[in-house]
């Protein structure tokens, strides 16, 4: 073929044409390593992952190509829906709560006060622990007979609960650890964003009158909504795969009932050894984490917009 | 020969092994040739635990006896059951000696002839010591390592008995005798149960998965089979129905609250403090029971064989072993090595301190060996007589998990008011396809 391309004028002068303009970029030698390991590292892995799922894939069993059976099979399996919703709730409890409560607590650390800096240092300090070791520690006070929360409980007369040991209570439970620990690393971000806040706004709205709530709604919050929006895209990302704390407290349980797409998944990949299904799920786990972030990014951008259109 | 025997014997006079071996009495046949495979090196992986450790200490002793250098690693568990699983899928694993969870594994790692065959080494004395024969082996040990061919794949090594530890305090105090059968227990339970004290009549697992092994003796003692002649899953029937309900009225009734999230450890928490009267569970955790540092019970505990239930009374059974890798390529001394950790000596050592009970006959009923075991009278009694009414206490198929998880999440679900038979026939039917591929494959 190449041949007869060659033994025509016109077609040489086809093939030489973009030989003229195009010269190799001195760079590129520089840009392979790179090119390899990501194509090694991030590339391959995927196409693999994808590949995997497209087969019939347990460990000890010979392989076979079985189409999207795999993908067929996730909205008959009672198991992964329920895990689906599971995720949506402990994701949106686990970045809702420590917003609210790390922005509270950065405006009562924004403000002056003896021994500021010491607080804050302890605010900190769950941030710094390592999640399987609170686990643990908080899966024994969570114990219903035996726990220290209950006997709190106790104290002001109110009845035992059961925390992580009962279903209806075991996702909210969970989120209080998300919660304990996480809301210091949203302080940090906002009392970035209040630092930043120039003293003026809320000077001329003292002029006008406005109260404490009526400046927090109208300048603080609409002045740190970005620093919200980067808060919120970092606890979403942790808490959508967030698997160490409910791994380690509850594995899922009661039942199935704080069973998160990640858990079922590592279930079904490495206990059940089905590496197909397990691949599918993954594919189909990454696709919403994809949508959760282009929804995010969205919600960001449509803010920024009416941010200008209000400064304007 | 006879001189050269005994000059033998001279030479290992110090090692323990040789002085186990010397006890049992058995002078037909000679010794193996321990020192034939002298300079190997072998690689194991344990699963983390008192077996492991008993084997890692002694170690010395092994190599002192063959000259094979063993490198062996501890790791927990769910991760070395992985490990192993990968890399015997791999067909190049790291290791020649794996330890295997039998009612987990058995199904899967015969399917999959990831285990080399003992029988012929077992048969040869050149490797094998007299007093190693199969019939030394519970029946249940023998069920698990044997194929349906009947060769043997590993050495059982340890086996856990489902025991009735109860709090012989608490029985005084409400004068409640100790349970013979299932109404007596749900009776006893009831009795010894006062919620405004915060002690309650019975404790056990209620954690999906977990769950399965007391569920199991429940079923087993209504009489139930886990599977047919053609290897269909029988769980959903009526003695599943019953077991179910027994199970549900225990842990609901006479339970502390929160034990739907209980796994082992939970349990025996409730127990070593004394707020629990009875838990059933394996034969192992006698030693923290009785440490004064984490227990509270300490000399209060009582000991026996699970009650009996309107069809039988069995101890559902659980076991690890040691298995050769199929791969290996130094099989003999692996096997050397298998042999010596369920060696009378070894076995001994791990039943004195009470971190196993051996499968082997021999070692349990020695008066010598029983002489030594640290935990109390009872305990020792209820793993002998538990050993008589031994039976398997999971199905013997490859997704095992996928059943624990399954069907121990629909037991789960009837502790929050979920109907026995809807939950059961709902797991079932998302079980019944996942077993069927798995034995097509």
């Amino acid at each position: 073929m190449s041949a007869l391309t060659q033994t025509t004028p016109a077609a040489a002068d086809n093939d030489a044409a973009p030989e003229r303009e195009w010269r190799p970029p001195s760079y590129w030698p520089f840009v392979v390593p790179a090119l390899v390991v990501v194509l090694a590292i991030i590339i391959f892995p995927w196409l693999f992952t994808i590949w995997m799922s497209l087969n019939e894939w347990k460990v000890g069993s010979p392989t076979t190509f079985v189409g999207f059976a795999n993908y067929l099979r996730l909205p008959n399996d009672p198991r992964f829906v329920e895990a689906v919703g599971h995720t949506i709730l402990y994701t949106a409890l686990s970045v809702l709560l420590p917003l609210v409560f790390g922005t509270l607590a950065a405006v009562v650390f924004h403000a002056k006060f003896p021994g500021r800096g010491f607080l804050r240092g302890v605010f900190i300090m769950p941030m710094m622990a390592t999640p399987v070791a609170i686990a643990l520690v908080w899966t024994m006070m969570f114990h219903p007979q035996l726990g220290v929360l209950n006997y709190l409980l106790s104290l002001v007369g109110l009845p035992p609960q059961l925390w992580v040991f009962h279903p209806a209570t075991v996702i909210p439970s969970l989120v209080l650890v998300e919660t304990w620990q996480w809301t210091p690393l949203v302080m940090l971000i906002v009392l970035g964003g209040l630092a930043a806040i120039p003293v003026e706004p809320y000077e001329s709205a003292q002029i006008d009158g406005a109260g404490v709530w009526q400046m927090f709604r109208y300048i603080t919050l609409p002045l740190i909504t970005p620093f919200l929006f980067i808060a919120g895209m970092i606890r979403m990302i942790d808490a959508v795969k967030s698997f160490d704390i409910i791994f380690a407290i509850t594995q899922g349980g009661p039942g199935s009932a704080s069973e998160t797409i990640n858990l079922y998944l590592y279930s079904v990949a490495f206990i059940y050894y089905d590496l197909g299904y397990g691949s599918a799920i993954a594919v189909v786990f990454f696709l919403l984490i994809i949508a959760m972030a282009a929804m995010m990014l969205h919600l960001r951008q449509r803010t920024l917009w009416t941010e200008i259109g209000g400064g304007a | 020969m006879n001189d050269h025997l005994i000059s033998r014997r001279a030479l290992l006079a110090g090692t323990a092994a040789a002085g186990a071996l010397s006890l049992t009495g058995l002078p037909a046949r000679a010794e193996p040739h321990w020192k034939k495979y002298a300079g190997t090196k072998l690689e194991v992986v344990l699963a983390k635990g008192p077996r492991g450790d008993n084997l890692q200490k002694y170690i010395k002793e092994f190599t002192d006896l063959t000259g094979i250098q063993v490198e062996s690693e501890q790791i927990p568990e769910q991760q070395q059951r992985q490990k192993a699983v990968i890399e015997l899928a791999s067909g190049k694993p790291s290791f020649d000696v794996v330890h295997v969870s039998y009612h987990v594994q058995k199904r899967q790692f015969e399917k999959a002839g990831w285990l080399a065959d003992m029988t012929g080494y077992m048969k040869d004395p050149n490797l094998t010591a007299p007093d190693l024969v199969e019939s030394d082996f519970s029946a249940a040990g023998l069920e698990y390592a044997r194929n349906d061919k009947g060769q043997m794949l590993s050495l059982p090594w340890s086996v856990d008995y489902f025991i009735l530890y109860y709090n012989k305090e608490l029985f005084q105090k409400k004068g409640v005798a100790v349970p013979k059968t299932f109404d007596e227990m749900v009776a006893a339970a009831e009795k010894l149960t006062d919620a405004k004290e915060g002690t309650y009549g019975f404790v056990g697992r209620g954690l999906r998965n977990a769950n399965m092994t007391l569920w199991t003796n429940f079923f087993l003692n209504y009489g139930g089979e886990f599977l047919d002649s053609k290897g269909n899953i029988l769980t959903d029937g009526p003695e599943a129905i019953q077991a179910t309900k027994l199970y549900q009225t225990l842990l609901t009734k006479v339970a502390p609250p929160g034990v739907a999230g209980f796994n082992w450890m939970e349990s025996m928490a409730s127990f070593t403090q004394g707020r629990s009267a009875m838990w059933i569970d394996g034969v192992g955790w006698a030693p923290p029971l009785e440490d004064p540092a984490a227990s509270r019970v300490v000399g209060k505990v009582g000991y026996t064989i699970v009650p009996a239930g309107p069809k039988g009374q069995y101890s559902a059974t659980y076991g690890d072993g040691l298995g050769i890798a199929a791969a290996s390529k130094n099989k003999e001394a692996a096997y050397l090595l298998c042999q010596w950790a369920v060696s009378k000596t070894q076995g001994a050592r791990l039943l004195q301190a009470g971190g196993g009970v051996p499968f082997r006959n021999s070692i349990l009923n020695d008066p010598e060996i029983q002489k030594g075991v640290k935990m109390p009278k009872e305990w020792l009694q209820s793993v002998i007589d538990s050993a008589k009414i031994s039976k398997l206490g999971l199905p013997v198929v490859i997704p095992v998990a996928e059943f624990r998880d399954l069907v121990g999440a629909a037991i789960t679900a009837t502790l929050a008011g979920a109907d026995p038979a809807t939950e059961l026939k709902k797991a079932h039917e998302q079980y019944r396809p996942i077993l069927e591929r798995s034995e097509k494959a």
